[in-house]
């Protein structure tokens, strides 16, 4: 008898489309459906930690921005815990870690507000430095893009990170690191995702 | 313990970035390859969803937009199965989420201009959480075909937009169901930029018609495969994870 390997195979993806906000985020879509709409608090006002808010746009290869994107954040808290049974460690209430990022559909540009997560310990005891990760999802986009965004205020953590090392182009690191500015009393991270060119983004493959 | 990392995602099965024949991608896809990553913590995590976080009616798209006592116009249908991974595992408590035109293939959304009209009873979203097995169903009605600016006489197969999250971050998916017998599968760019046409068949609801309701639904199933991950033992669970 011949052996098989009886795995399955995932289920090919898709593009979200269009109108991924219909089925995510209706609110945006504009129609109101849902009881409460999911991912607009990542970090509830009980969340521990420095309050930041980060500032985007997702830019194709003609230099426009992408007006029809939708990101998903998650991110550990200010201790380097998520909200996930498998980290050890409980995060505070109201802290979910997870939220859904929405342009506006005229300019491209995304902003949300969350806390600034701390370093991560991996399973496997290294040191991750503060990071957020991101996942991106569009019309033209065949499979969702895997991204990372990292702290320019963090110079030694992010040298020492396992995940930035891996870039052995040193000079794409730095598409992964938001730069900080302050107005306002609030930090505000900026963070443009390139999807192609000279200065197009790291994306993974995990 | 240590839980198991996931299986690397098949990249040869899954489309990939740059599909000419589907425009679109040609200005949206990444140039330089990806960096390929071990599953650290920040992967193998992912969003917690539970019932406070939805309702009972959201997984009703006959109901859950419709004026009362009307629903919306078109065939009405039951797409239903389960989220398991690759390892044939149900993926319990998982969120669910899936958006549609309605069944003259027109979206509830301002940029839709398509001639067909806006039904009335119809938003086009529903979400549910998987059961303890895995298990999901929606009622919805099957969506219409519709044209789209592509080449310049492209028209999309009917099919359902399907989000699922999975256990972890690296288990994020988006996809699209189509059903059995449509002749547009076949000429679809979207559907073409897989490039395996036993990946492009996984994507095909079944028609189902033992899980019809008599004289009133008719059934599809569909099946959704998750990234599956390796056998690691916990202390907690010692048969395996």
């Amino acid at each position: 008898m011949r052996q098989t390997l009886d795995y399955l195979k995932e289920t090919p993806s898709q593009t979200a489309g269009p109108y991924v906000h219909i089925g995510l985020a209706p609110g945006a879509a504009g129609f109101d459906i849902y009881a409460q709409e999911l991912g607009h608090d990542i970090a509830g006002p009980n969340a521990k930690g420095e309050r930041i808010r980060v500032e985007g746009r997702v830019i194709d290869g003609m230099g426009s921005p992408i007006k029809d994107v939708l990101l998903e954040a998650w991110q550990a808290n200010t201790d380097g815990i998520y909200a996930h049974p498998e980290h050890l460690g409980e995060v505070e209430d109201g802290f979910r870690g997870w939220g859904r990022v929405i342009p506006d559909f005229d300019t491209g540009n995304w902003t949300f507000e969350t806390v600034k997560p701390g370093a991560v310990t991996d399973l496997n005891g290294r040191q991750m430095a503060p990071h957020i990760s991101l996942w991106i999802v569009a019309r033209g986009i065949n499979v969702g893009l895997q991204t990372r965004l990292y702290f320019s205020d963090e110079t030694s953590a992010n040298a020492a990170d396992p995940v930035l090392n891996l870039i052995e182009w040193e000079r794409r690191r730095a598409t992964l690191i938001a730069e900080r500015t302050d107005s306002d009393g609030t930090p505000v991270y900026r963070f443009d995702i390139k999807l192609q060119g000279e200065d197009e983004t790291v994306f993974f493959d995990i | 313990m240590q839980p198991g990392p996931y299986y690397q995602r098949d990249r040869q099965w899954q489309p990939p970035a740059l599909t000419s024949d589907y425009k679109t991608s040609v200005s949206r896809s990444p140039q330089y390859s990806m960096i390929s990553l071990e599953t650290t913590v920040s992967e193998i995590t992912g969003p917690v969803f539970g019932h406070n976080d939805i309702d009972p009616i959201d997984k009703d798209l006959l109901s859950n937009y419709a004026k009362p006592g009307e629903s919306p116009i078109g065939e009405r249908i039951i797409l239903h199965g389960r989220v398991l991974d690759e390892n044939a595992k149900p993926v319990p408590n998982t969120l669910v989420e899936i958006w549609q035109a309605n069944s003259g293939g027109r979206y509830r959304h301002k940029k839709d201009t398509y001639l067909a009209p806006i039904d009335p009873n119809f938003g086009g979203c529903g979400r549910t959480l998987t059961d303890e097995n895995g298990y999901y169903a929606f009622r919805t009605v099957k969506p219409g075909a519709y044209p789209w600016r592509n080449w310049v006489n492209n028209w999309r197969p009917a099919h359902v937009h399907i989000s699922i999250f999975g256990s972890a971050f690296a288990q994020r998916l988006i996809t699209q169901c189509y059903f059995e017998g449509d002749p547009l599968i076949a000429k679809c760019p979207i559907v073409n930029s897989i490039p395996n046409p036993d990946a492009v068949d996984q994507l095909v609801a079944r028609l189902d018609l033992n899980a019809t309701i008599p004289l009133d639904t008719i059934a599809y199933k569909f099946d959704i495969v998750l990234r599956g991950r390796r056998s690691t033992l916990f202390e907690n669970r010692p048969e395996g994870n």
